[in-house]
């Protein structure tokens, strides 16, 4: 147990401060009454309304929504390929580079990504618009998620995999009846971080975006350059809760699986 | 009631399950398995033993067809079988690791290769309650592997890799993951196992302990080459090189120089009386066969019809050491075996004569290899063909067996050990005491080099 201090204390109040202030300023001014965002004229919930009620936030919604979904299954699928090809291959010649140029779009400039599939977009010369959005989010999501299922990979017992095989799997059947079911905790959480990626994304989408199709946060940034409204901070805070709510779940679930495993196996090593 | 011996290795009519046929396997630069060449015949429990990195997985491994040899070919029931898949094998394999499901009960583990055959609910069910009482899992179907005991996942690997019932099952380190009263019970379970399936076990280890109980034939391996494949007696008794003898239990490695015993040459005569550990000199002359001794015949002869002319046989003159000194030597001394070498292994003392050493290593530089418990040690010098002098530097007491490691004079350093027969440990024999370390003139085996 660490003593009680007044250093102690000071740290954590600063940092937390530091980290949560911003957020707290406009969660509190999304409750404000008055039509400025700076002068508190009493408690309302009226903005909230008004969002629900405004077509365009909701039609931006429902693109962002559509965008995530699409985008973080396809960049799933492909980058758990990726870490499995990576991890199981063994050492083949060029193989740090092949790893290399995985990860490589996670140092990535946002800007450059978002410009250079800009340009490839007009190359092949496809309109622009929810598709374009998608493939673009695809492209830099897939990292993240190949680098999730990759570090659970090399954590996996080969031979598993080896004594599917051996009792008759193909290999194909082998990843589908073992080694998917085992690795599925690391694939759900790369779905899920692809997901949160693709929702809060301004620079790429903005590059490859149409008239046709606008996201969520291109919506409020371009609401933002005419002036805050309240109406942008009941937006906002709605997706702060939705996201706290769905972190403070993911968590529970995940230390309820834990500690479930923990008791069954202190089960196990009492003799019988 | 007379078993016939399982030795279809010496059958030449017998047809080999399988067959190494001058099978390489190289993974770049390195040699896993060097040119090896080896028959495994049905119903055999075939060991692989050697240290780690002697190729004996990777052996396994291509038997499993994880691995293709790089040149060679491997037949199974007269089959080709070197880039046949490893779901296409009716071989089935054990894991070190057990490598059971841990998303599916123990149940669901053992069902899991019937179901990839397609077979039909029932069939299935009928053969899972059947390996579930084989290996005493009943009561645990239902459990997921981490909710059962190490030794419980140990069985349920085995009957998850005999429930297809193959023809040939590999075991990889089986019991390296159990500690060793379990491992004990679980060997002769495998034993059991084994014999009640009629499946041929191939089973890999480094542990020679547990090579020697359960195999059938033990293959002792080192850097990709099968150094000697025998029964575990004839390999623990008639190791062919000092590699093979190091490797397998305790031994002790005397070396020298050979000379081919000439029979008539040496009299057996000054050997009677010295019963006190000589000084200098008056070693025991290297036995021969002497003077006629009578057999029992003859012995039977006199004792029964000619003693009224001739009196009873004296008893055997020579004065015995106390009975607590060495283990009860036969009142009629038998004749010293003639033939094999003389083991010249230091100066100043007599060769060691060993009747079962090959006389074409004559002048050849050899190595006697002598187990401990062949070993016997007494204060006072026996009357056996084969007395090294020497002190005592240590003493291991096992409970079981008491192990004396004796410094021999100009000589090296052996381990004689001794079964504690009585429950009050000796005690006249200790530490840096001179004594005599003695063995009969055929208990060594003599390896080149």
């Amino acid at each position: 147990m660490t003593r009680f201090s007044w250093f102690n204390a000071t740290a954590l109040t600063l940092g937390f401060a530091f980290l949560y202030l911003p957020m707290i300023i406009l969660v509190v001014y999304s409750f404000n009454a008055s039509q400025l965002v700076t002068v508190w004229a009493g408690f309302s919930t009226r903005w909230y309304g008004e969002v629900l009620r405004n077509e365009e936030f909701l039609n931006a919604a429902w693109v962002t929504l559509k965008v995530a979904v699409i985008s973080s299954s396809i960049a799933t699928v492909l980058g758990t390929m990726a870490a499995y090809v990576l991890v199981r291959a063994g050492r083949f010649s060029g193989r740090t580079l092949f790893s290399g140029m995985i990860y490589a779009p996670l140092v990535m400039p946002e800007v450059i990504t978002g410009l250079s599939l800009l340009l490839l977009f007009i190359g092949i010369g496809l309109d622009r618009g929810v598709l374009t959005i998608v493939l673009a989010h695809t492209t830099f999501s897939m990292c993240y998620v190949s680098v999730v299922v990759s570090s659970r990979l090399i954590s996996f017992d080969q031979s598993l995999e080896e004594a599917a095989l051996d009792l008759g799997c193909s290999p194909f059947e082998a990843f589908r009846l073992v080694t998917l079911p085992i690795i599925a905790p690391a694939v759900i959480s790369g779905w899920l971080l692809a997901f949160t990626l693709s929702l809060d994304d301004l620079v790429i989408a903005s590059f490859t975006t149409g008239p046709s199709a606008t996201t969520l946060p291109i919506k409020i940034f371009s609401a933002v350059r005419l002036g805050v409204s309240p109406e942008i901070n009941a937006l906002s805070t709605i997706m702060i809760a939705i996201v706290t709510v769905g972190v403070i779940t993911a968590s529970l679930v995940t230390k309820q699986a834990a500690v479930r495993q923990a008791r069954d196996e202190q089960l196990a090593e009492r003799p019988l | 009631m007379a078993q016939t011996v399982f030795a279809p290795w010496d059958d030449p009519n017998e047809k080999p399950l399988i067959q190494f046929k001058n099978v390489t396997k190289r993974f770049g630069e390195f040699i896993a398995i060097d040119d090896l060449t080896q028959d495994i015949y049905s119903k055999e429990f075939f060991a692989l033993l050697g240290p780690s990195g002697c190729g004996k997985t990777t052996m396994m491994r291509i038997l499993a067809g994880f691995e293709t040899p790089t040149e060679g070919q491997i037949l199974i029931s007269g089959q080709d079988m070197s880039h046949v898949p490893p779901n296409k094998r009716a071989v089935n394999m054990m894991f070190q690791s057990y490598a059971l499901f841990p998303h599916l009960s123990v149940w669901d583990n053992i069902a899991f290769g019937l179901k990839r055959e397609g077979k039909d609910k029932d069939t299935i069910a009928a053969r899972v309650e059947e390996m579930l009482r084989l290996t005493r899992l009943d009561r645990f179907a239902k459990r997921k592997p981490h909710q059962i005991s190490g030794g419980q996942r140990q069985r349920v690997a085995l009957a998850r890799s005999l429930a297809k019932a193959p023809k040939l099952l590999l075991l990889d380190e089986p019991l390296g993951a159990l500690d060793k009263k379990l491992r004990q019970d679980t060997q002769f379970e495998l034993m059991d196992i084994q014999e009640k399936t009629g499946t041929t076990f191939v089973i890999v280890t480094h542990d020679q302990e547990e090579a020697m109980t359960v195999a059938s034939r033990v293959a002792v391996m080192d850097e990709g080459k099968i150094v000697q494949v025998a029964t575990p007696d004839e390999i623990y008794e008639a190791p062919n090189s000092i590699y093979v003898a190091d490797f397998i239990g305790d031994v002790n490695l005397i070396e020298g120089r050979a000379e081919a015993r000439m029979s008539p040459a040496t009299p057996r005569d000054q050997i009677e009386p010295t019963t006190t550990p000589d000084p200098e000199g008056a070693p025991p002359p290297p036995a021969k066969p002497d003077a006629p001794q009578p057999n029992a015949y003859g012995e039977w002869l006199q004792n029964t019809l000619l003693f009224p002319f001739l009196g009873k046989r004296a008893p055997n003159p020579k004065e015995l050491p106390a009975p607590s000194e060495t283990k009860p030597t036969p009142a009629l001394q038998s004749p010293v075996k003639t033939g094999g070498i003389a083991l010249h292994w230091a100066d100043g003392h007599p060769p060691i004569v060993v009747a079962n050493g090959d006389p074409q290593l004559a002048g050849a530089a050899v190595t006697l290899a002598l187990r401990p418990e062949k070993l016997n040690i007494a204060k006072n010098k026996p009357d056996t063909p084969n007395a090294l002098p020497g002190t005592v530097i240590d003493i291991g007491y096992l409970g079981n067996l008491s192990t004396y490691h004796v410094q021999l004079d100009n000589g090296p350093m052996v381990k004689v050990q001794v079964t504690n027969v009585r429950r009050i440990a000796r005690r006249d024999i200790t530490w840096e005491d001179a004594v005599w370390v003695s063995f009969s003139e055929t208990s060594g085996v003599v390896l080149k080099g």
